[in-house]
């Protein structure tokens, strides 16, 4: 199925939770957020998420930043 | 003889949202040349507060250089804040994230209006101060220097009002200090000048007006030397804190000689 990842369009297996996608993409996620399909994720319930087709997912971090 | 000099308020902290801090400069933590020349200058500028930013994590280049890594999160206070926000809804899914991502409640909100002028959308900006509020978040409110405007974001329950000085970025001083010390005079929370400021001298005229602190960024990272500019703000921020606390001399028209005129040969 396809999801889109930080507007990103990637194909995943059915069943496919979001600790599982994000430990395939991202070493380390201290300091980091997920919002799926506007709603965010928290990270608790990141193992508990399934992907469906189409998920929309904003994932963020801090970065250097003024105003 | 006044107050000897020891005795000069050392501990002249102020607070935010129940938190405490010495330092009255936050620095932002964008334009520098690379992050180690950033915490260069967050150590001089003697800065506990930074803001930072968030953006989409970038797969790409997974070795890239993080924040954290050069500004530790336990030394300084990260501001989350939500510069390139151009909509009240976009600047409340940014701070949502910025809260999962980090934990922290305290918060900068900006809305901005045009990329023009980066002008603050006050009608946004106040829609989303009564909506984090509710949420339970400190907000502290990066606004125009409009005194009307500054206390309706009070009233919403802004912890800190945030008046420009000048256009973001623009480095042009404090262009209207009748609205800023305005502002600082009704005001029942802090006030920091947020953009604007240029040069050292800017910063000094901010504190001298009363305001509790002053924001900047690119004044500090765009310097010839970042590093030295940072220290010459941490001076002008405590200088101008200061002269304020000191109490100026009246302005005369005419002079007033500084040596007794009495036994002059």
């Amino acid at each position: 199925m396809k999801i889109f990842f930080n507007g990103e369009e990637m194909h995943v297996e059915d069943g496919v939770t979001l600790t599982d996608l994000v430990a395939g993409l991202i070493v380390d996620t201290r300091g980091v957020a997920i919002e799926r399909n506007l709603a965010i994720v928290m990270k608790s319930k990141w193992d508990q998420t399934i992907l469906a087709d189409g998920d929309r997912l904003e994932c963020v971090q801090f970065v250097g930043g003024g105003f | 003889m006044g107050e000897p000099t020891s005795t000069l308020a050392l501990d002249d902290s102020w607070q935010v949202a129940g938190r405490r801090f010495s330092s009255r400069l936050i620095i932002g933590t964008g334009k520098y040349k690379d992050y180690a020349q950033n915490a260069a200058a967050a150590e001089a500028a003697g800065a506990e507060i930074v803001t930072v930013a968030l953006r989409r994590i970038n797969l790409s280049d997974p070795t890239q250089p993080r924040l954290t890594d050069f500004i530790d999160p336990k030394r300084y206070t990260f501001l989350p804040n939500t510069a390139g926000c151009f909509t009240a809804e976009d600047a409340l899914r940014t701070l949502r994230l910025a809260r999962e991502a980090g934990g922290w409640s305290l918060v900068k909100l900006e809305v901005l209006s045009d990329q023009k002028t980066l002008y603050p959308d006050m009608i946004e900006t106040l829609a989303a101060t009564q909506v984090l509020v509710k949420e339970g978040f400190d907000v502290m409110v990066y606004c125009s220097d409009d005194p009307v405007f500054a206390r309706r974001l009070e009233d919403a329950g802004a912890c800190a009002i945030m008046p420009l000085g000048a256009p973001i970025g623009s480095g042009l001083g404090i262009q209207n200090p009748v609205n800023i010390r305005l502002i600082v005079e009704a005001a029942r929370v802090p006030v920091l000048v947020d953009a604007g400021v240029g040069t050292a001298s800017d910063a000094a005229v901010a504190m001298e007006l009363g305001c509790d602190g002053v924001l900047m960024n690119t004044a500090i990272a765009e310097a010839k030397n970042p590093v030295r500019m940072a220290r010459a703000m941490k001076y002008a921020v405590q200088a101008g804190r200061d002269a304020y606390l000191a109490g100026r001399m009246g302005k005369k028209r005419y002079a007033d000689p500084s040596s007794p005129l009495a036994g002059l040969i």
